[in-house]
């Protein structure tokens, strides 16, 4: 009985890295036996970049408690400026790997600065005024890089707004405007896609049990009575805001190099709310329920969904909705808290969230 | 502990589910033993979302063609489309979705943006692709940036397109409203952020440079910004534009010239392939459109015998006047028809042997396909199609021949 | 003259998302709840009428009144259905659900009346009053729209505070708890708010239709957008604030477009929004709420 000792956190924890491992292990061992189709290969890497999307925003939304709508503004941030790199840095980094990981660095590097931008308003604004200025940064963002040209030519590396004409003959354009970036080389793959996930889970589960993750956690619960006891809220807040506008950056960079061609308007609106969606119905806080309901979500459509041809978006719609109204219903929590002992109080926990 | 059980448990659960998937689709690719003689032939587009419009028609025309050849004997023909919502990134799922399917041959993806994703995936399976109408450069790979002049993504040999491509139109079209002195001052209004209308303009610039063309206003607009184009028709009027260039679809074209026709602006307009379309439009007043002039190889009021049999089909099939999307993708068919039917291919024949047959075939000088969008067109090594644009203009709501 | 020119443009364009925006503030003053399903309503209304309309050759009038019939409908059901069930939790699950109401409306009408654009007829003619010599128009639609939303405006603000279910509206914005301890049944306030939102929705759909012609399943979707924001904006919830909110952000869209850069237009637009926030956190007209341990 000595495992009781282990606190409830870190016991989830281990749980969620257990499965996410145990998930990767046997898709690796299938798709070497051949026994995964193409659709399920082609999906790897998306699920994986989405599946990071989501534990950031789960971050935001559910550790920290504040509703974010331009998630996929983060994701775009890090998807063109680590794609834009690992092209350029083409010749002269010959590895897949050396040039994903500094695709990703550089990714979530951008992304956390422009998180730290978007940031400072989330200091004075409160629940949904401050998801009103979370999505207009993320349509402020799609608007920039539409304009943004970057290039390279003989003399170095150029950028244009607006304009693209920025090049010498016989330069390349790299971004070339509503065009995106097209003819990437493909180098994200399904490992480093799952071990930016184990990263990013390891960060999430210490920043939660730290005692800043405490503190995140106090101003979510009561703001006022966190504010009492001289929790800095500034700082708290602006770091959880940080990490989870980085982690998407990473995950935008490792999407972005798992396909062929990225445009601005991939990230807009509509990819925010798809990622809430996720973070949601696994439910908040929860980091294992956003990487069940990520992948499940994502891969339904595409996949078993497809039968349906033109009923497919309309079956989704009702999936969704009748989900959200089954995991919600308080009789059928109530049955499954008594099926699974134990669940109980972990019920409880979600209450409060 | 049981939790971890029961949690290690689902996920045994679903990823036998996923593999499941996989195999069943594998059977269903065995069963067509019966039937040696049928090819499977696949194509992505937009079947829902905001340019679903532009797939649907693409895949009835498709399935004209398709059910015309099968009723004929000889070769036969297996249509699949799927779902790609207009988005790079479904669109490779949706091509994977056929190659478990067991494609055979690969009609592209309808639009631009998608087309570049899965004209690369079917490149490198080696698998043909004739897109109807994604005419986007980078689709085709090998062709140069006006811009740079330096090739910026390497030619796709597999990939073929029955449409024109975008610098062709923006260069041609600069180059008729020169020839026939159409216009003293010029306005363009563009979507910003479309590959086809971005495309467009950017070889339509310097051409109108080159020729001298008097280029005053030049507008913009986005999909969020599609709904009001004062703006843009003020500008143009304030200019004292007489002809405006509006390289778009028809969808927002209609709106403009409806606004226009508001504020008191009434200049001649010019329009490309993409104002293919505007006549049929639910609800609109043709009398807006009067003399819009437009580049376009499909024209659904001709009086050509294959075309009106086209049309009559697929109104009857489908309610509605085909546009020039359901024409190329017709057009496709035929021209996959023409080159396999003295070939000995069947359903074993692998996707990448039939690839070989067929971009050899249809880069021979010989090859030569009469269809519902231009006469003996042909195909070289570039993978564009050779064929003409018509210059027409709409008088009493219907097309008639510029020349 | 282009200056006034532009700026009744933009009070056109600004009335459109003005009347969106006040079915927006209504429901999510009374139901503090996002309904992301309201933009596809508008579209519901819009085919409606534009069915009524053109397939059938009624009035316009009856046009209306079906349109916003069958939204008053529609909204009752999607309430009853999908809302309802989930008073009692977090409003994200919600917000979520009405994510999934929007998606299933966009698709139902895709397969129903297919993807084509239909244009909606000009409900109010073309033209327009014309003031120093012909160079500035004032286009009727406008006018009606702007009236409407006045009309509009003030019922619900003489609504809210005189009838005896817009107060028990107003004191269930105010404290739930406290409203069902004083008798008041909020479950059935916020199922008539709904109703009230909905069948403003079909007016909305209308007119946004009458002045911008495009109609397809998507149409309502980006003014939604758009009259979320100035619904925030104008500071949430409240009802002239929504209606200021909307004529302002179509005058700076319109503005922005003009005399700055039509490719960047809406990222101005959204950038003089975070702006004012950052000026005034709660919008223009937003109630600074003080609170309490």
């Amino acid at each position: 009985m000595g495992k009781r000792k282990i606190s409830k956190n870190t016991r989830q924890s281990f749980i969620t890295y257990g499965v996410v491992i145990a998930a990767y292990i046997l898709l690796t061992v299938l798709a070497s036996t051949g026994a995964l189709s193409s659709t399920f290969k082609g999906l790897l890497v998306p699920v994986c970049a989405y599946i990071i999307a989501a534990i950031s925003l789960n971050l935001t939304v559910g550790v920290l408690g504040e509703l974010s709508l331009g998630h996929a503004g983060f994701m775009s941030v890090g998807a063109f400026s680590g794609a834009t790199v690992a092209i350029a840095l083409k010749d002269s980094v010959p590895s897949e790997w050396v040039r994903l990981l500094i695709a990703v660095i550089v990714g979530a590097f951008f992304a956390a600065i422009f998180g730290f931008i978007v940031g400072i308003p989330v200091l004075r604004l409160r629940g949904d005024y401050l998801a009103i200025v979370t999505l207009a940064f993320g349509e402020i963002i799609k608007t920039i890089v539409t304009n943004l040209y970057i290039g390279k030519d003989a003399s170095g590396m150029h950028i244009g707004f607006l304009d693209g004409d920025i090049l010498e003959r016989g330069g390349k354009m790299i971004l070339n405007g509503p065009n995106g970036i097209s003819g990437i080389t493909k180098i994200s793959t399904f490992t480093s896609g799952f071990i930016i996930i184990m990263i990013c889970l390891i960060i999430i589960f210490n920043l939660v049990n730290s005692r800043s993750g405490r503190a995140i956690m106090a101003l979510r619960d009561n703001r006022i009575a966190a504010e009492s006891v001289g929790i800095n809220i500034t700082k708290y807040k602006l770091m959880a805001f940080v990490i989870s506008a980085s982690m998407a950056g990473a995950a935008g960079a490792l999407y972005a190099l798992g396909q062929n061609t990225v445009t601005a308007n991939k990230f807009d609106f509509n990819t925010s709310i798809l990622i809430l969606v996720f973070v949601v119905l696994g439910g908040l806080g929860n980091m294992l329920g956003s990487v069940i309901s990520a992948t499940v979500l994502y891969v339904l459509p595409e996949t078993w969904l497809r039968q349906f041809s033109d009923y497919r978006m309309l079956i989704y719609a009702v999936v969704l909705i009748a989900v959200m109204l089954v995991t919600n219903n308080s009789k059928i929590r109530a049955l499954v808290s008594r099926l699974i002992p134990g669940k109980n109080k972990d019920k409880e926990d979600e209450k409060n969230v | 502990m049981k939790k971890i059980i029961s949690l290690v448990l689902a996920v045994l659960l679903v990823v036998t589910c996923f593999t499941a998937c996989g195999n069943t689709d594998k059977d269903g690719s065995t069963d067509t033993n019966t039937n040696t003689k049928t090819i499977k032939i696949g194509g992505t587009g937009p079947l829902t979302g905001g340019a679903a419009i532009y797939g649907n028609a693409a895949k009835n025309g498709a399935q004209i063609a398709v059910d015309e050849i099968n009723a004929l004997g000889g070769i036969k023909f297996e249509l699949n489309y799927q779902d790609d919502v207009n988005d790079a990134e479904k669109t490779v799922t949706a091509y994977n979705t056929l190659k478990d399917w067991g494609m055979q041959i690969f009609l592209g993806s309808v639009t631009s943006k998608p087309a570049v994703a899965t004209s690369a995936e079917s490149n490198s399976d080696n698998i043909f692709f004739l897109t109807p109408s994604a005419s986007a450069t980078d689709v085709l790979g090998g062709v140069e940036n006006p811009l740079t002049g330096s090739v910026e993504i390497d030619r796709k040999n597999n990939v073929f397109q029955m449409c024109f491509v975008d610098p062709n139109q923006g260069a041609a079209s600069a180059q008729y409203i020169f020839d026939k002195k159409l216009g003293e001052k010029i306005a363009v209004i563009y979507k910003n952020d479309d590959v086809y209308s971005t495309g467009i303009y950017n070889s339509f610039a310097p051409k109108a440079k080159e020729l001298g063309l008097n280029v005053v206003s030049v507008t913009t607009f986005t999909d969020d910004t599609s709904t009001d184009f004062s703006v843009q028709i003020a500008d143009a009027k304030d200019k004292g534009a007489d002809l405006v260039f509006l390289p778009m679809y028809y969808e927002a074209a209609a709106m403009i010239f409806t606004q226009a026709n508001n504020a008191g602006y009434t200049p001649k307009y010019f329009g490309v392939d993409g104002m293919d379309g505007i006549l049929t439009l639910d609800g609109f007043d043709t009398k807006l459109a009067e003399g819009v002039m437009l580049l376009t190889p499909f024209n659904a009021d001709s009086e050509d015998e294959s075309i009106k049999k086209f049309v009559a089909t697929y109104k009857e099939k489908f309610g509605e006047t085909p546009n020039q999307f359901a024409a190329d993708a017709y057009d496709c068919i035929y021209a996959i028809y023409n080159m396999l039917k003295d070939e000995s291919v069947d359903s074993k024949t692998s996707a990448s042997d039939i690839c070989d047959i067929l971009v050899k075939k249809i880069t021979a000088d010989s090859f030569k396909l009469d269809g519902l969008t231009g006469e003996s067109m042909s195909w070289d090594a570039t993978g564009a199609v050779s064929k003409y644009p018509k210059g027409m203009i709409i008088k009493n709501g219907a097309y008639v021949g510029l020349d | 003259m282009s200056l006034l020119n532009n700026l009744i443009n933009g009070i056109s364009l600004g009335s459109v998302y003005a009347i969106i925006a006040l079915g927006y503030t209504m429901v999510y003053g009374i139901a503090k709840m996002l309904n992301f399903a309201h933009g596809d309503v508008i579209m519901i209304g819009a085919y409606a009428c534009f069915f009524m309309v053109t397939e059938y050759g009624f009035n316009p009038l009856i046009g209306i009144i079906v349109a916003i019939v069958v939204c008053t409908l529609l909204g009752v059901i999607i309430e009853r259905l999908a809302y309802k069930p989930l008073r009692q939790v977090t409003s994200l699950a919600v917000l979520i659900t009405a994510i999934g109401v929007s998606y299933f409306l966009q698709n139902a009408a895709q397969l129903l009346w297919t993807s084509n654009p239909k244009i909606f007829p000009a409900l109010f003619g073309n033209g327009g009053i014309k003031l120093f010599g012909g160079d500035l128009l004032i286009p009727y639609k406008t006018i009606v729209t702007i009236a409407a939303c006045i009309i509009i405006m003030v019922g619900l603000m003489l609504f809210t505070s005189k009838t005896k279910t817009g107060k028990a509206m107003r004191a269930c914005s105010e404290d739930k708890g406290a409203a069902q301890l004083m008798g008041i049944n909020v479950n059935r306030t916020i199922s008539i708010t709904f109703a009230i939102g909905s069948a403003l929705a079909a007016v909305a759909g209308v007119l946004l239709c009458a002045s911008y012609p495009r109609l397809v399943p998507t149409t309502g979707s980006m003014p939604g957008i758009k009259a979320f924001t100035a619904a925030v904006f104008g500071g949430i919830g409240s009802i002239p604030g929504a209606f200021l909110g909307g004529i302002l952000l179509g005058i700076i869209e319109i503005f922005s477009s003009a005399y700055l850069s039509t490719a960047l237009a809406n990222a101005i637009v959204f950038l003089v929004l975070i702006i004012v926030l950052l000026v005034k956190p709660t919008g223009l007209l937003g109630k600074k709420v003080s609170e309490k341990v």
